[in-house]
Parts: C-alpha cells; structure tokens; sequence
C-alpha cells in the first residue's frame, strides 16, 4: 500500500469545512438564509467541525504515511499453513 | 424550488475531484491482478472496516432505510439489531477462518474448494446477476432523485439542453465516474472511497437529525408527534396486527435475523471482499466487528430522519392577511396537492397521467416514502451544508454501485473467465479482463436501470432479490463449513431446491393492498400478508428450510470427500491458530463480546 487513506480524507473534509467556514462567516446574520435551519448559522458550525475533523486526519495520515514509505511491506502472515498443492 | 448556489457545486465538484484523485493515485500499485482484485491483501482492518459497512450503505440504506422508517417507525432498526449485528459478530468469528485461511480469492471460489465446480458456477451465475441488478437499482433509484430534487435543473437551464436529459446524464455521470475510478484503482480504489464517503454520510446527515430534532421539540418531542407503535422498536412485536410491519417475532428474529440478515452478511461478496481485503487474518476478523460498532449507531443517522419526517406538521395551502398602513395583503403560501395529501414531509404519490395522487385500496393516499429524507435535506439545510448533504446522497449511491461493480468484476475474471472460458491465461491477461468486466458490468447496470421502475420501496426490491438468491444461500454455508459430512450434491440440490421454494411462495403469496403480478401471487394467491415485508421474511425462511432439508437429504445419500481434503474449510477439522501471543483484549473474540453488549444496550434504549 503506498497511500495513507486518512490524507485525501483529511484534505478533503479540510477543503471542505474551509469552504463551509468561510461561507458561514459571510452570510452570518442573514436571516432568510438561515430560515430552514431554525435560524442557526449551520455552514459556520458545520465547518468548524469538519474543520478540526479534516485536520486531525491530515497529520495523523501524514505521520502514517512518512512511516509507509519508510518501512518495507508487511511481512507474510505469521504461522501461515503450508498446504501443498 | 431547489436554489443551488456556487457553493454547493463547490463542494460536490470537490468530492469528484478526490475521487477520481485516488483512483489516479492508486493506479501505479495495481502492479499484479491480486492488486486489481483483492486490494494486494494490504489494507488494515480499520479501513476495511468502515469499507464494509460503506458497501451496504447505498440506496437501499440511506433512501430505503428512511422510507422505511417513515413506513414503519423504529421497527425498522431490527434491520440493524437483530438483522446485521449478530451476522457481522458470527461471520467475524466463525465464518472468516475459513474465507480467509482458505485463500480463496471470492466466495464462489471457496464453494468450489468446500464442495464443487457446480456448485460455484451456480453461484457465480447468480451472484453475477443479483451485483448488476442491485447496482442498476442503485443507479435509477439515483437518477430519480436528482431528478425530483431538480439538482441539474438549473445547470441544464443554462446549458440550454432539454430537461428530459436530465435521468440520462445522471446515470451516464455517475457510471462514468464508478467505472473511471474502479478501472484505475481496482478494489482499493473501490474501498477508498468507500471510506471517504462512510464520512461524507456522517458530515452531511448527522446535522440534519440534530437540526430535525431540535424543529420537532427533541426526543420527547418525538414522541409526542408519532402514533406510539412508530417509537418502539420491540412493543407489540409479539403479534403481527399491533406493530406497524405487520410481522411477529418469530418472522422477524427466523426471517431477518437468521436468514436475510446473515445470507447478506456472512455470505454475499460484496461486503465479504472487504474483510479479505485485509492484511492478515487477524485483521480479517476483526473487519465486521469494527463495522458493527459504527453500524449500530446507524439507525440515529438512516432511519430517524424518516421517522422525523413523518412527524413534523403537513404544509398546507395558507393565507395570512396582514394590515400595513391601511393597506390590505393577503400572503397565500401556495403548497401543491402532492405535499398536501402527504403525511409530514413524505409527499403523495401523484399519477402521472391524470396529475391526481394515487390511492390505496382502501382510499388512503399512497405515500412517496422513497422522498422523506431527501425532503428533509431539503427542508432543513440552507444553501452551503445543502451541497454536502446533496453529496453525501450521491457518494452513497455511487459507493453501493461500485462494491457491486467490484464484487461482479472479480466474481466475472475468476469464476467465470478462468475457470471456463480461457484458463492457464498470464496473470496481466486476467487483470485485463477484470478491468473491461468493469466497464461491461456497469453497462449492464445501466440498462438494469431503465429496466427498473416498478416498486414502490426500493428496499423491498432488494429484500425480494436477496431472498430467492441469498436466504438458501446462508444453509449452504452454515452446513459447509460446520458439518463435514455435507457433499456437493447436496449444496447444488439445496441451492436450487432453495431458490425454488422463494420463488414459489413468492408466488402464491400476495401482501394486502398489492396487485398481483410483481408483488407476488402470479400463480395463485393462497394466503395474503399484511405488508411485502413479513411477505419478503417468510420467504426467507421457507427457502433457507428447504435448502437445508434438501441438502442434509442429499448429502446423506452422496459420497463425502475425504476428510483430509477438508482441512481449512470445515470447522471440526481445522486446528484452532495459536493466538496465545495476543493480548486478550485485543482479540477479536473480546471485541465481539463487546459490541454484543453494546447492541443489547441499544435494544432495550428503543424497545
């Protein structure tokens, strides 16, 4: 395996939650918008959370990943059967 | 009606991107077919984990499961606390040793090795189609509701193109996607993304049932606004005329739990090929107990929602007349017939030739539960976390069409392709072959799509397949792997008396208020159900009884294969491995027992 999974993860929910953040500050205090969601800025919130979600995977996955490309594949399972063919 | 803003293209145009990324990241690792078919038996359990519940959490789950709770009220969790849970713990413990000890590259392929060559062409056959049909499902399910949501509405509108594309472009995108990051990425690709949108789901459903919640007055609130039967997961389960399934307990713990429930979980290849993704065997059991701990929380995310929809207040046609400044204003909030006739959020069902909504047998207008939760995205989310929501949707049903996409493709290069059409063929040749069985299986699909357009749940569809190919299914495996003396005559003989038997009571049965003819009794209707779904699980267990009897029959009348041919495969002659250096907690044994108290736990909270 050569790539960490929680990296694209991370990147993505960080991008996204950016997105939702910046969005949310923008139209902070927009009523009409905000209408459905009972009046709560749920774009501001929401992105905060997927913020802090994106970048917590971000650097555990780069830590996972630095210690891919350092060590060599796994070993084959131990106590593996030996069947003959 | 749907006002898409450049933020929510934005984070959906975001998604494709990292998903197509990963298929492109992931194509130089796919060096040998192992790499293609099986993720290079690499990935860790965690991963493989949440891919295995991802795999399921397609349209039957997210659409289906909030029908089904607007349908049926909590009763619906049973799918989670008796249907999956005590599957996923049993093929964790008992099943996988021999999946994965056993190095067959597929279930088929382990059906051949436990029994014979017959019985694995059967069930390469029939898995084969059951993968294309349910992804087909999947992709038209998808295609109508972005077609009732108007997602592309306004991108066609400005595009200039005729909105009767719109169902079209939505499945050619969709497949062009799946197939794309299939081709490139293999089955890693396929579990990526599988991940990536086990958390999409969460971002984007998780504030709809806060936001929900808080609307209806909290939990309580809940309670208050839904007729009684709907908050109770176990009350009035004993009899099938007081809860709203219309099924008592002996057809729910027999029919979901012991056969639907486990024919899905422990024995179909779309869930299983995640947990032999993983890296060694220890993982592999562990795979569906790491599953089952997110999978029971499930039910807060898929089925409330639909539960909330019901009960929050109907829309009607409204008029205020304000005063201001001598002037006299009459606001008319104008809501149209089909959300009128509804019930909460759920729409009626309208026909659409006379523009009238359809009723039941008995006059009750029939409700359209496929849309309680989308409506409710839509209700509750402004523009910005609607795109990830909208996302959300689409990455789960993009994500049940690949695990099927990638299930028929190895199911199509190894049981089929090798083993009859052209064996002894180089190992690039097969992996070749698996990438244009993509592309051949999603086309397939596309047309199941158009073919698809007769049920009224999805959910009940898929139940329906499940239990003339699945249920039998469950029999064979449990004899197989725990009764040595089961033959292969008698696995073929079950299987097909099995499949036989579902589709004969399918149809001599009929639920009430159904026609006949897709909904069973196209032979002759002997007896009637109160709803498709008890019909579906007594289905279940009458195929699941027939295979077994047939199959013990026959075996007993069948040559056994020599014991010693049998090691690996059968329980009693397989050595128990040496765990003695693992610590007893990090078993898998102790997780089980963890994740059982943990599901009782939930149980009680919603009897």
């Amino acid at each position: 395996m050569i790539l960490d999974l929680r990296v694209p993860l991370g990147l993505m929910f960080t991008l996204v939650g950016l997105i939702l953040t910046v969005f949310g500050l923008k139209t902070n205090g927009n009523a009409t918008l905000y209408a459905p969601s009972l009046g709560i800025n749920a774009n501001l919130w929401w992105g905060l959370v997927l913020l802090a979600f994106g970048i917590i995977m971000l650097l555990l996955g780069r830590r996972g990943q630095k210690r891919l490309e350092q060590q060599p594949p796994d070993p084959p399972e131990e106590g593996q059967q030996q069947r003959g063919h | 009606m749907l006002n898409l803003t450049a933020v929510d293209w934005l984070i959906m145009l975001l998604y494709f991107v990292f998903v197509l990324g990963i298929g492109f990241a992931l194509k130089r690792s796919m060096k040998t077919s192992k790499d293609f078919f099986q993720a290079g038996r690499a990935l860790p359990a965690w991963i493989c984990g949440l891919a295995f519940i991802s795999a399921n959490l397609g349209a039957q789950e997210v659409i289906g499961m909030g029908a089904s709770g607007a349908k049926y009220g909590l009763e619906t969790a049973h799918f989670y606390g008796i249907g999956a849970i005590p599957a996923m713990i049993f093929v964790g413990i008992f099943m996988m040793p021999f999946y994965y000890g056993s190095k067959a590259r597929s279930v088929p392929e382990f059906l051949r090795m436990r029994f014979d060559e017959k019985t694995r062409a059967l069930n390469a056959c029939s898995f084969a189609v059951m993968t294309v049909f349910s992804s087909g499902i999947s992709m038209y399910a998808m295609a109508r509701l972005i077609q009732a949501l108007h997602v592309f509405d306004g991108l066609f509108h400005a595009l200039g193109w005729a909105p009767e594309g719109i169902f079209t472009f939505s499945i050619v995108l969709s497949a062009a996607i799946v197939l794309l990051y299939i081709f490139l990425g293999g089955l890693t690709s396929a579990i990526y993304n599988e991940v990536l949108q086990f958390f999409l789901i969460i971002a984007g459903f998780l504030p709809l049932v806060l936001i929900g919640l808080r609307n209806i007055g909290g939990w309580s609130g809940l309670k208050a606004s839904v007729p009684i039967a709907y908050m109770h997961e176990w009350k009035g389960v004993a009899h099938a005329s007081t809860n709203p399934m219309g099924i008592e307990i002996i057809g729910i713990g027999m029919g979901l739990g012991f056969v639907l429930g486990s024919g899905y979980w422990c024995t179909d290849f779309l869930v299983i090929q995640t947990a032999m993704a993983s890296k060694n065997m220890e993982s592999a059991r562990r795979v569906p107990l790491i599953a089952a701990v997110p999978k029971m929380l499930f039910p807060f995310l898929v089925i409330l929602p639909g539960i909330l929809a019901i009960g929050l207040p109907t829309p009607h046609t409204t008029t205020v007349v304000r005063n201001v400044n001598g002037v006299i204003y009459h606001d008319t909030t104008v809501v149209s017939p089909q959300v009128e006739q509804g019930r909460g959020l759920v729409p009626a069902k309208i026909n659409p030739v006379t523009g009238k909504p359809m009723l039941t047998a008995s006059g009750q207008p029939l409700l359209d539960y496929d849309m309680a939760t989308p409506n409710m995205l839509l209700h509750f989310f402004p523009t910005g976390i609607l795109g990830l929501g909208l996302t959300a949707l689409l990455a789960s049903f993009m994500s049940g069409m690949a695990g099927n996409v990638t299930a028929f493709n190895t199911v199509f290069t190894y049981d089929l392709y090798q083993s009859y059409i052209r064996k002894g063929a180089s190992d690039r040749h097969y992996m070749a072959v698996g990438r244009w069985a993509t592309v051949g299986g999603i086309l397939l699909s596309i047309a199941t799509a158009y073919a698809a357009i007769n049920f009224n749940n999805i959910m009940d569809t898929l139940q329906l397949v499940f239990s003339f190919v699945n249920a039998p299914l469950f029999a064979t495996f449990l004899l197989g792997m725990f009764w040595k003396r089961a033959t292969g005559h008698g696995a073929f003989a079950g299987l097909i008396a099995g499949t036989a038997a579902a589709m004969l009571h399918h149809g001599l049965t009929l639920p009430i208020e159904a026609h006949t003819g897709v909904h069973g009794g196209w032979i002759a209707v002997l007896h009637h159900y109160p709803s498709d779904m008890a019909q579906n699980f007594w289905g279940a267990i009458f195929a699941f009884g027939t295979n077994f009897v047939v199959a013990v029959v026959v075996s007993l009348a069948t040559r056994p294969r020599p014991e010693a041919e049998l090691v690996g495969l059968v329980h009693s002659l397989t050595p128990k491995p040496a765990r003695a250096h693992i610590v007893w907690w990090k078993r898998p044994e102790a997780l089980a027992v963890a994740v059982l108290v943990g599901a009782i736990a939930i149980n009680i909270f919603f009897y």
